[in-house]
Parts: structure tokens; sequence; C-alpha cells
């Protein structure tokens, strides 16, 4: 009745597991006895959770990401902390199990349900008043792709109390994760979790697909969107064309856990190799999926705080494209000791190589924006400086493990995990970070406190660079990844040092959370009246912050690249229109919560092999698809008086705003 | 002013611990005992090196522009609509370009040359080894002298080393970093790795691939010995009273986090292909050539 | 062109270029699942040598019986073209007809391919067997499966057609579905070659 699950599977006997169990327990708790006091249900229910607006939808996948940050985090903290003291014979205080769950969580949250989410989000926040448009494309999907992803995620977290996580890597290598050695749930948590959130991107990347290349603004040709648009666009490719590859090998991996098959078994004709391949061919580009838009807010940020346009752009749209193409075409770089040769080695080497050209192009392009610019130092500069500097050492490290040779003396060492978090977080993170700071006076209407986000900054920098050098060093000497315990004395103060740098980290993360109360504190004093805090250039800040539910009362016309910059060059950025006409919006539903509901439904059943449950949540999927489809009338109209009293009250704020005429207050340089 | 402090100070230390590493004799990729070794040295320096070229323009623009251009500066030109310049264009395509074709050509020549399975051309015999990694340790197999070790392996200084590969149980990648490129082993498959100790000395072997619960137990210790130091330790293991063939294996295959040395004296004949053969009946096409225990010259 | 973005206004405009909008997508959405087919083909192509001392291409496949699959499966597509047909000449009880035969031929297609398997399965060729009846058996079954859901998806069009009539939106479901049906239909030619023919090769 509940196939393999039983009171037996919560980890009693594991006081730090329960210990966060209880604490996760508690807080969920708490929230929901504040939601409850504030009475905040009918609002929360009404505005957010069934909501198909593409920002509200967009903060909902950001707040997810900074939630699943925290619990990729303490997992850092945890290991640092193992590998601190576990050198020469100690066997530190976490069991071996305990800490390959742990890092196998790691990766799989940092990956796929923190940067993704935040990508996602950015996305969903910025596109559409970017390019001018009202919404996306499918505003409904746009809520399915959101539920899956909490969906999958909330998989995650639920293994913490009821069974296990995987305990074979983010990557879930053959025949590790198969049936006779990961007999228990934890891989079936992690297939599930990774599944039920690939199908949510696979729906974003052809939501944003279909949305940038039919809904621009008139006059908005491709070579005029802004370069944050242009790599949602890339990403979006990316997306469609990798996910459903990690689909099928997670299939395959299922089918030979639930029904024995045999593609990835170490007996009667399974490769093991053939996964390794599949799970890369996703692998790789999926680390593209999250860097570019990044790159993307760098671009945007770059160009504001240096007042002045992106240099290069055409070099950068180009350069973009080459690294979308490239990223396909290098995914051995990741087993280049599996014995494929010298001739596979060096072709999939080289085209890694080249992807580090279009690169550097777009590091140089950002750099000269700088040039003869006149720079000022809010918080996302600081994170895009801090990036420019950084990341060019992790790019290094890859073009160094791009050469086979070099690569079979360091390959799965710290020396890789040196370079992929140099990439990932001074990149990456960095840029979200970057664009969070920067897009949350239009997200929510109000500034974030300048101050503790530049202590914030500091403490992630210097926190990273004592984290993740000496990692490169122990890579050097010869210290493998994934490592429980350790006899070599050597590695030993090294360690500690970068257990360092991850408290560090912490507190920079705390200095955040120290600053998003601070702002939401003092949200009234710091409320951006304009919609243009930072003096920007595209479109997106042309509207209120936050804008109105149809983000443009009169679709605008575009002449160019940096579209609202040109209008308030010629003074036609504010223009009253000459009429307001009746605007169609989707409304609300719940049905992608529903969907989403399903599908963890489908998830956890799959899990535990209550067969039962899994068909439930296939069918009320099914079910919710077709009665959602039988409605053709999803949409109310507000009528155009309506806008035209949102527009006039914008209007009264925008010329008290001007009539103070405040000054761009916030960052010292 | 602060940031260039911040991000001086950052980059500082990270030289610091560069130039630190690179004296230190625990760095052992900086400081290879054979040559498979060297030439992936020598790969990595100039691997470096050629990137410096690229990098350290952006560190010095980084932070000249960062200061020159601050919107305090009015000195500074300050044209906002200027965004292309073809000579710029040109600069940072191409020189990037120039640097990877360099890179790539050295890659080309050294991949091949440094292709694991080849063997190293030498004088001496090659001494052969066929390494099996089991749930949590490692066995050596040495055929030609018929003694089988779990956990420690020695070897002549000076002669070839040559391993095949293959696992019991799940992937793993046999690494010796001082000696030079690891090579994964996998059940039911075959691969190679050759590698050469130039010096007698004592070098730490690792399974670098994660394959469970105690992977972090199966390091082992890789000496290479003097021809004589060699001799007698053949003999020490031949003196040993156990015996490894299909029956004594099936004991060693069940888990555990054992990290003790064994001896064994005689090793029952084709032991290792037989092992390979559990998982692969030899009607199979089986796994690619190089993975194949049917390739000529396989024991 | 026109402004798209200004579609999301009231009015039949806005139907077609939701429409336009909706087909674009699906299209971007087949060429996932040709993806995820690719792979799964791939697959085969890898480990479908590996028979494990077990049966072979040869062994077990009927190549009449699977014509004749293939036969129901392609005169199924050749109606829903006389489907769509009757669809933009706006007949409906032509459109109603014609799906009621693709159905069936669609629901002969997935009950023939049930007693391809429920045979192999009982004679012992079970995908457990090797990877070479995995491979096999997960390539066509996921087709089949994908046609299984075509036809669910038929279904609902039949109700909906009869209820609502041959509207914009209705129009436009059917015309994904009938782009998801020939897609199911190339990708069976795919499966038909080269795991059926080239396997008794």
């Amino acid at each position: 009745m509940f196939g393999k699950l039983s009171l037996s599977v919560i980890p009693f006997h594991d006081p730090i597991v329960m210990g966060a169990v209880g604490g996760a327990t508690l807080a969920a708790v708490v929230i929901l006895a504040l939601i409850t006091r504030y009475r905040k249900w009918t609002y929360l229910w009404r505005e957010w959770v069934t909501s198909l607006d593409h920002k509200r939808i967009g903060v909902m996948y950001v707040i997810l990401a900074l939630v699943m940050l925290l619990r990729g985090l303490s997992d850092s903290i945890l290991m640092r902390s193992q590998q601190a003291f576990a050198a020469g014979g100690s066997m530190g205080y976490l069991g071996p199990d305990h800490f390959n769950q742990i890092f196998s969580a790691h990766g799989s949250i940092m990956i796929v349900f923190m940067a993704m989410p935040f990508l996602v989000g950015l996305m969903n926040i910025v596109v559409p008043p970017q390019i001018g448009a009202r919404d996306v494309a499918f505003p409904f999907m746009n809520s399915v792709s959101l539920w899956l992803t909490v969906a999958g995620a909330l998989l995650v977290m639920v293994s913490l109390g009821l069974g296990e996580f995987s305990k074979a890597g983010w990557s879930g290598y053959t025949s590790l994760t198969g049936k006779q050695f990961s007999p228990d749930v934890g891989v079936d948590y992690w297939i599930w979790a990774f599944q039920i959130a690939g199908a949510g991107s696979i729906l974003t990347s052809i939501n944003f697909l279909v949305t940038i290349i039919r809904m621009r603004a008139p006059g908005m040709r491709l070579m005029q969107m802004p370069m944050f648009t242009w790599t949602t666009l890339f990403t979006s490719i990316l997306m469609v064309f990798a996910f459903p590859v990690l689909t099928a090998a997670l299939f395959l991996l299922t089918l030979d856990r639930l029904l024995g098959m045999h593609f990835f078994t170490n007996e009667l004709g399974g490769n093991m190799m053939m996964y390794v391949n599949l799970f890369w061919t996703w692998g790789h580009p999926e680390v593209y999926i999250v860097v570019l838009p990044a790159f993307g807010v760098f671009s945007e940020v770059v160009s504001t705080f240096s007042g002045k346009r992106l240099f290069g752009y055409t070099s950068m749209v180009y350069a973009t494209a080459g690294i979308t193409i490239l990223s396909f075409t290098v995914w051995v770089h990741h087993f280049f000791t599996m014995g494929a040769g010298p001739a596979v080695n060096i072709f999939f080497g080289i085209a890694t190589m080249l992807i580090a050209i279009p690169t550097g192009v777009k590091i140089y392009n950002w750099l000269f924006t700088m040039y003869r610019g006149r720079i000022r130092f809010a918080t996302p500069m600081y994170w895009t400086l801090g990036f420019l500097m950084t990341f060019t050492i992790g790019g290094m490290a890859g073009v160094l493990l791009a050469s086979p040779p070099a690569d079979y003396v360091v390959h799965n060492s710290l020396f890789v995990i040196a370079h992929f978090h140099n990439v990932l977080i001074a990149g990456t993170l960095f840029g979200f970070f970057a664009g969070y700071s920067y897009w949350f006076p239009k997200a929510t209407g109000f500034r974030l406190d300048e101050k503790w986000g530049k202590r914030a900054f500091w403490c992630w920098l210097t926190g990273f660079y004592l984290a993740f050098m000496p990692l490169y060093l122990l890579g050097f000497m010869g210290m493998p990844r994934r490592m429980h315990h350790y006899v070599n004395p050597a590695w030993h103060p090294w360690l500690i040092v970068a257990a360092g740098g991850t408290a560090m980290i912490l507190m920079g993360v705390l200095f955040q959370a120290i600053q998003l109360a601070v702002s939401i504190k003092h949200r009234h004093s710091s409320r951006d009246l304009t919609g243009d805090p930072w003096n920007g250039r595209t479109l997106e800040w042309a509207t209120s912050s936050p804008p109105p539910p149809y983000n443009f009362a009169k679709i605008p016309d575009v002449n160019g690249i940096d579209a609202f910059m040109d209008m308030k060059e010629k003074g036609t950025a504010y223009r009253e229109p000459d009429r307001y006409d009746d605007i169609s919006m989707p409304e609300n539903t719940a049905c992608g919560l529903i969907i989403g509901i399903a599908a963890f439904v489908l998830g956890f059943g799959m899990v535990w092999h209550i067969w039962w449950l899994a068909i439930l949540g296939t069918l009320v999927i099914v079910f919710t698809v077709i009665v959602r489809s039988w409605n053709d009338d999803t949409g109310y109209t507000m009528p155009a008086a309506e806008v035209e009293g949102i527009e006039s009250r914008r209007r009264e704020l925008l010329a008290s705003a001007f009539a103070h005429a405040e000054p761009k207050e916030g960052y010292e340089q | 002013m602060k940031i260039k402090v911040g991000l001086l100070l950052s980059g500082l230390s990270s030289l610091c611990i560069a130039a630190f590493a690179a004296g230190c004799a625990e760095v052992v990729i900086f400081d290879p005992k054979g040559p498979v070794g060297d030439a992936e040295r020598f790969v990595i320096t100039v691997a470096i090196l050629l990137m410096t070229i690229v990098v350290v323009p952006v560190f010095v623009m980084g932070f000249w522009f960062a200061w020159r251009y601050r919107v305090s500066n009015s000195k500074a030109a300050y044209p906002p609509k200027w965004d292309s310049s073809p000579a710029i264009d040109v600069f940072i395509w191409l020189v990037p370009l120039a640097i990877v074709t360099i890179l790539a050509s050295l890659t080309w020549k050294e991949t091949f040359r440094l292709d694991p399975y080849k063997s190293i051309i030498s004088a001496r015999q090659p001494v052969n080894v066929q390494a099996v990694s089991l749930d949590w340790k490692w066995l050596f197999i040495y055929p030609d002298h018929d003694i089988a070790v779990i956990n420690y392996l020695v070897f002549p200084a000076g002669a070839p080393l040559s391993f095949r590969i293959t696992s019991e149980t799940v992937m793993t990648s046999l690494f010796i970093p001082q000696l030079g490129s690891q090579m994964y082993g996998m059940t039911g498959m075959e691969t190679r790795l050759n590698l050469l100790a130039r010096e007698p000395g004592v070098y730490m072997g690792q399974n670098q691939q994660f394959s469970g619960r105690w992977f972090s137990n199966m390091n082992f210790e890789a000496r290479a010995a003097t021809a004589e130091e060699f001799a007698a330790w053949v003999q020490k293991v031949r003196s040993s009273p156990a015996r490894l063939d299909m029956a004594q294996y099936e004991e060693l295959v069940k888990p555990g986090a054992t990290r003790q040395v064994t001896y064994f004296s005689s090793v029952e004949p084709g032991l290792f292909k037989r092992i390979i053969e559990r998982y692969v009946p030899a009607t199979d096409t089986g796994h690619s050539r190089r993975h194949g225990a049917h390739a000529p010259g396989g024991r | 062109m026109r402004n798209p973005a200004a579609a999301i206004q009231t009015g039949e405009h806005s139907g077609h270029e939701t429409a336009s909008n909706q087909a674009f997508g699906f299209w971007i959405y087949i060429m996932s699942d040709l993806v995820l087919f690719s792979v799964l083909f791939a697959t085969f192509a890898v480990v479908g040598g590996n028979y494990a001392g077990g049966p072979r291409g040869k062994d077990i496949f009927d190549l009449p019986y699977l014509f004749g699959e293939t036969m129901l499966l392609l005169m199924s597509s050749t109606v829903f073209g006389l489907a769509t047909l009757a669809a933009q000449a706006g007949r409906r009880r032509a459109v109603l007809w014609r799906l009621a035969i693709i159905f069936l031929l669609g629901l002969g297609f997935i009950a023939m391919e049930i007693g391809e398997f429920r045979g192999m399965i009982l004679a012992g060729n079970r995908p457990e067997r090797s990877a070479f009846l995995s491979a096999f058996f997960t390539l066509v079954g996921t087709h089949g499966v994908h046609v299984l859901l075509g036809l669910v998806w038929m279904a609902a069009m039949m109700c909906q057609i009869s209820v609502r009539g041959l509207t914009v939106p209705v129009r436009s479901r059917l015309a994904r579905l009938g782009m998801f049906w020939h897609f199911l239909d190339i990708l069976w030619i795919g499966i038909f070659s080269i795991v059926y023919l080239m396997g008794v090769a």
C-alpha cells in the first residue's frame, strides 16, 4: 500500500540530519504561522500563487533560488568542516554515507535548484519589458514551469527527513547509480527531482524562444535587442536541445533500476560509458545555460553604470552564438581519462579551447565599455568588477583542463573543483547577484541598501578566494575530489584555509539577508519613484517600479539599441499616449499549482514504489491539462479607463519625482 | 579606491600561494618522477604561461579603467556613443585565436605522444601489472611473476610499467599522481596505462573516481625499487601461504573497508581475463576496440 | 510585421496570432522530443549489438506483422491529412468521422504492438534479458506511449469538437495534434527501417 515507505525511513539515528529536519520544519511552521497571523493567505493565493504574471512568477523563482542557496551553502559548510577535521587517521564527524549524500545534494541543488531558478526568475522579470511585450508567449505554461521546479526542489528537501538522498554525486555515474550498487531510494529522489525540474525547464525554454522571436515591440529588430534578451534567446536554445538528453538518460537509468533493464549495468550488455556520454551531452550545455544569462546581466550592468553604449555589440552577439554552438561539441572533455584514444580526445580538447576565444572577446568588450565611460560604483558594478577579475582565473584553468595531457593528471582532483567553482561563483553567481541588485527596485518598487550590499560583496569575494584558491593548489598536490577522509598531512592546512573561506562566504550571505531585512524596513524612504533608479538604457526602465500588470499601456516604437536611452535623449520617454485601449490580461488559475503538486506526488510515488500514488499524480496532470484546454476564455479585459487611471497616477508620481530632481543617490565612488 | 585595494589583496594572496607552491615538494604534479609526468607538467606550464598573455591585460585594464574612468574624474574623455572599433575587434578575436592555435598544436602533438595506451619505449623489459579495482581496495596481479598483491604496488624503477585495468564493481580510476596519467577502470572492460618511474622512491597511488562508501580508503603505496629490491620483494611475496584463484577472488569481491596489504604467492593462470569475462560473454560484440579484453595481446 | 505584442487584445486577430505562436511553440516542443528520440536511437545503436547470448533481431522480428502495423499508422496519417482539409473547410462532421477512423487505426497499431511485446515476453525475450532487448523495447515502447498519449488527446479533441465546434482555438489545437501525429509517423518510419529492417538483415 505504501511501497517501501514506513516510519523506519526517518533517519532518527543521525542527530545532525534530525537537527536539520527539525530546523527546516520549525522554519516552515513559523512562516505558516506568520502568514496566518497577518491574514495573508488570500493575498498570497490571489496575488502570487495563482498569478500568471511573469513578474510575479519571476520573483517566486528568485525566492526559490535564494532559499535553495542557503540549503546548498549549508552543505558546503558541512563538507569543508569535515575535510578540515578528517586528516591523518581521523574520520571527521560525518559518516561516509552522510558525507556522500551531502556532496551529491550540494551539486544537485546548486545547479538545478539554485542557478536554474535564479536565471529563469531574472529572465521572467526582465525579458518581456525589455522587448516591449506585455507578457511571455504562454503565461499558463510559465506558471506550470514554476510549480514543476518547486516540486523538484521539494523532493530534494523531503529526502532529508524521509529516506536519504543520492550518495553517487550530482552526476550520478553508472554503474554506481544502478540497482545493484545503489538499491536505496536516494538515487530515485535525485532522478525524479531532476526529471520534474527538467520538464519545467524545457517548457520555459519554449516559452522564451517564442516570446523573443514573435513578441518584440515594432521596430526592434534582432540586432537591436538588449544583450540580456540575446543571452536569454541563446540560453533557451541550449535548454531546448540539451534537457531532452538528460530526460532520456535518466529515463533509461530509471528503466534499469525499476524494471531490471541493461542500459548501463555491468552485465548482460550494459555500457556504463554510454551514460557518461549522455549525461555530459546535457551537462556541458547546462553549464553554459547557467553562465550565459549572467553574461547578459554583466552586459546590461556594465553599460548602464559606465554611462556608455555596450562596446562591440555585434561581436558580443556572434561570440554568444559561437559559445552556444560550440558548447554542444565539447562534452568528452569531462572524461578524457575514460580511454577514448588520442584522436577523439584531441578533437574535443581543441573544441574546448576554441570556446575560450568568444568568452575572452566578451570580457574585453566589457572592459572597453568601461574605457572612457563615467563609472558609477553601485553594488551591481561591484559584482561585475569582482567577476571580471576573478572569472578570468577560472577561464585560464579551464583552458588548461582542455588539454588532454594536462587533464590526465588533474582530472577529478580539487583542481577541477576549483576551476568550476571559480567560473560558477565568480561568473554565474556574481552575475545573478548583480542582476538581483540591479533589478530589485524594478521588481519591488524600492531600493536595496547599498552599504550592506557592498559589505556582502567583500565577504563573498574574499571568502571565494580563501575557499577556492587553495583547492587549485590541492589539485596539483594530487588530492582527489569527494574525499571523506585522507592520509596526506600536507593537504590539511590548505583545507583549513578553505574552510575559513566558507565561513567568510557565510558571513556574506548573512549580510545579504540583513541587507534584505534593512531594505524592507526602509522601503518607504527608498522608494523608486520614477522607475528608472540607475539611468537605465533599456525598455524595462521605462515602466514604473513595479510595472503595472500590463507593463506598457501603449507598446513602444523602437528605433535602435538602448531604446529607452534613445527615447530619453529625444525627449519622448514619458509621453502620454493619445488614447488608451482595453488590454487583455491572463486570468489567475490554480492549474499550474495543481500540476506541480501532482508532479511531486508522481515523483514521490515513483521513489517509494507507491504505484497507485504515481498513477494518481499522472492522471491528475493529464486531467488538469485537458480541463484547462476546455476553457477558451482564460483572460479578462482591463478596461481602458482603468489603464488610464493607473497611468495618470504614475504620471503624478513622475512629476513629483522630477520636480524634486532627486540626485542618483545610494552609491559612492 | 577600496575596490582596487581589495581586489589587489585578493590577487596578491593568490599569487603568493602559487609562488609558495611552486617550491613545495608536496606539489607532486610539478615534481614528477617519470617521463609521462614530465611531459604533462610541461604542457601545464606552457598553458599557464600562454594564458597569462590574455589574462594579465584583463587585470591591468580592469584596475586601470575602474580607477581612471570613475565618474568623479571629469578630466577623462567621455564619448558615450563610442561602441565599436574594428582595430580592437580584430585584436581581441585574433590574439586569443593565435594563443589557442599555439596551445592546440602543442596539445595535438603531446596528446598523441602521451596516449596512455602507448607502450613506453625503453631498453628495459616492461613490468606488466593487471589491476582490478574492488569495493574498496586494489588488486594487482603480476602475470609474468605469478604473484598478486592487495593495496601495495612495487615495481622496478627505470623499467616501463604497463597496466591492464578493469573493475569488479563500478567505474574507478587508477592514478599515481607523481608518475603521470590516470586511467579509468570499468567492469567487463580492459583499459591500459603506461608509466615509468625514473628513480627509486615511494609514491602515492589512489583511486581518482568516486566509487562509493569507502572510496577514500582506496589509496596505496606505489614503490619504485631498484632491480635487486624488486627481486627480493617478489621472493617475499612468493613465500606467502595464500594463493589467488577464482574461489579466493570471490572472497575478495565481498565489500569491505580494509586497507590491509595482502600477498598471494601464486595466481590462477588467465585469472584477469576470466574476471573480465564474468561480465561480457565471449560471444558479444563487447565494447570498443580500445576497451575490449579480446584485443590482441590481452592476457 | 504587425505588432504582435499588442495582439494580446480582444478580438479575432488575437486568436490567429496566438494560434500562430502556439504552432511555433509546438514545433519547438516537437524538436525537443526528436532530441529525446535521437538519444534512444543512439542508445540502440551503441548497445543494440549486445545480445548477451540471447536472441538477435532476426530471431524475434516478424516482418509481415510489422508491415501491417506500419500500414495502419501510415494510413492514419493520410486520413489526418483529410481531416485537416475538412477542418480548414469548416466541415465539422467530416472532421469527427475522420478523427474516429484515425483513432481506430491508432488503436489497432497499439493493439498490434502490445501483441508483439506480449508474444516476445511470453517467449522469454524480456527487456531484462539483454541490452539489445532493453534498447528495443524502450525505443519502440516509448514511441508507443507517445501514440497512446496522442490517442487520449484525440479523444479529448473529438469531445471538444462535438461540443464547441471548429472555433479558432479548437482548430489551433487540432493543427498541433496533427503535427504530433505526423511526427510520430515519421519516427515510426525511422524505427521500422533502423530497428526492424536493419535488424533482420
